[in-house]
């Protein structure tokens, strides 16, 4: 416990603390176009999940079980030293962005399929007859109404989205954890390492967490659509 | 081709998949109680006890903003002492936290007439708990509980960076024997597919328990 309370150990900390900067920044890079593939690949596909076709259905639903039922570190992996083997190679920071990305890409996909299934089947029905096409009546109907059911496991994949980021310390990606891990190594100085790292975490996702409990309190008061529950979409 | 999948090296990523399911149970069980006490003092700690359910809400919402490998690190340099352990200690820690917000959930969704009944007929509290609530709070949350099993399968893959011998380490030894593309690459696939195989019952399991319990009601 000594350790813990080492003043000296502390300050040392805040004198490299600009590593942990530099770590910060990966992260929040990785995090934020992890995050826009994640939404943009995770929207196609929860939508195309719900088409009437069966061979998109059947695409979709091999994406989502293939990248929800294996680890990400496997994934991780893949791109970072089996993908060499076949003449491709991914500087870290892509690595992280496509890891992440395609990982929550399938956790999304479902969130926003089961938002849509939410919505009554009358709802599209209503607007079909009103001779609205299969992409209006997504956008200007379904969607808008799906949004407040999908938004709190949404923002809690966010949240998922900016942990998992630190799957990037196992391949040297120089994000907070991995430079968290190497300074406390390289120093000794265990605690003083990660718990700034668990601080720097804490700091990103905690507004998540309370963002998502918000809208979750915000979901519950609908009558229309029933909520998801989060704990069942989680990774 | 066949010199990477020898029956050597299969029986040695089988030895590292024993210990990834005995890493998973073991923190699966340990959660669940730890978990159910932590719910407990959160939800129905009162007046003297009220300062106990503001800590466990701290850290019960800390270790949920962290990530999972970051305790993996942690505990493996912080205490001495046997490193399976050390790391079942430190997923208990994480997976606990979550687990008990799960249990939360679940006994948010008791009525409360069950507690008035439960004091009608003179139950003191641990007993209203054990023998009324906890039951059927477990049996609403099964889907959750299995889905974060998956959670914890899938992340005892981290551990292979702190040298336990569990099946993705065991993995990377016997791809470190692999020459060709070829090998490397039927080595990811038998991985991931082993991963696979396990995951995909259990969600599976889990979307047939939600259908089942939707269609009864």
């Amino acid at each position: 416990m000594s350790k813990l309370f080492d003043a000296r150990r502390w300050l040392r900390l805040i004198g490299d603390f600009d590593q942990f900067l530099l770590g910060m920044k990966t992260t929040l890079l990785v995090a934020l176009f992890g995050l826009l593939i994640a939404l943009g690949l995770g929207l196609i596909l929860g939508i195309l999940s719900c088409v009437k076709l069966y061979g998109f259905r059947i695409i979709t639903r091999i994406f989502v079980e293939f990248f929800q039922n294996t680890p990400l570190v496997v994934q991780v992996f893949f791109y970072s030293f089996g993908l060499p083997f076949l003449g491709i190679r991914l500087p870290g920071f892509m690595v992280g962005v496509v890891g992440v990305g395609l990982y929550h890409a399938a956790y999304i996909s479902e969130v926003i399929r089961s938002g849509i299934e939410a919505v009554e089947k009358g709802q599209v029905e209503a607007a079909t007859s009103q001779g609205f096409p299969y992409i209006q009546t997504m956008r200007y109907i379904i969607l808008p109404q799906s949004l407040k059911v999908i938004l709190p496991p949404l923002t809690n994949q966010a949240m998922n989205l900016v942990k998992n980021t630190s799957v990037l310390a196992m391949i040297a990606g120089m994000d907070i954890m991995y430079y968290a891990k190497s300074w406390a190594g390289n120093n000794g100085f265990f605690y003083q390492g990660y718990l700034t790292a668990g601080l720097l975490y804490f700091l990103l996702c905690f507004p998540l967490a309370r963002l998502t409990a918000r809208l979750e309190n915000k979901a519950r008061q609908l009558p229309a659509v029933t909520p998801l529950r989060i704990m069942e979409v989680d990774s | 081709m066949s010199d990477i999948l020898s029956r050597n090296n299969l029986l040695f990523m089988l030895d590292g998949l024993k210990l990834t399911v005995f890493l998973s149970i073991a923190t699966i069980l340990l959660s669940m109680c730890f978990g159910t006490l932590f719910a407990i003092i959160r939800t129905y700690a009162k007046g003297n006890l009220l300062p106990l359910a503001k800590i466990t809400g701290a850290y019960i919402e800390f270790f949920r903003c962290t990530p999972n490998i970051l305790w993996i690190f942690f505990f493996r340099f912080i205490i001495p002492g046997n490193v399976i352990a050390k790391e079942i200690f430190a997923f208990t820690l994480f997976t606990s936290a979550i687990m008990a917000e799960i249990i939360r959930g679940g006994l948010n969704g008791i009525p409360k007439g069950q507690f008035e009944a439960a004091a009608s007929q003179g139950f003191s509290f641990p007993r209203t708990m054990l023998y009324l609530i906890l039951p059927q709070t477990y049996k609403q949350i099964i889907p959750s509980v299995l889905s974060q099993m998956i959670t914890v399968i899938k992340d005892t893959a981290y551990l292979k960076a702190v040298d336990i011998a569990e099946l993705s380490r065991n993995t990377d030894i016997v791809m470190g024997k692999a020459v060709t593309a070829t090998e490397i690459m039927s080595l990811f696939a038998l991985l991931a597919a082993i991963y696979f195989v396990i995951c995909f019952i259990l969600s599976v399991s889990v979307r047939t328990y939600q259908k089942k319990v939707m269609a009864t009601g």
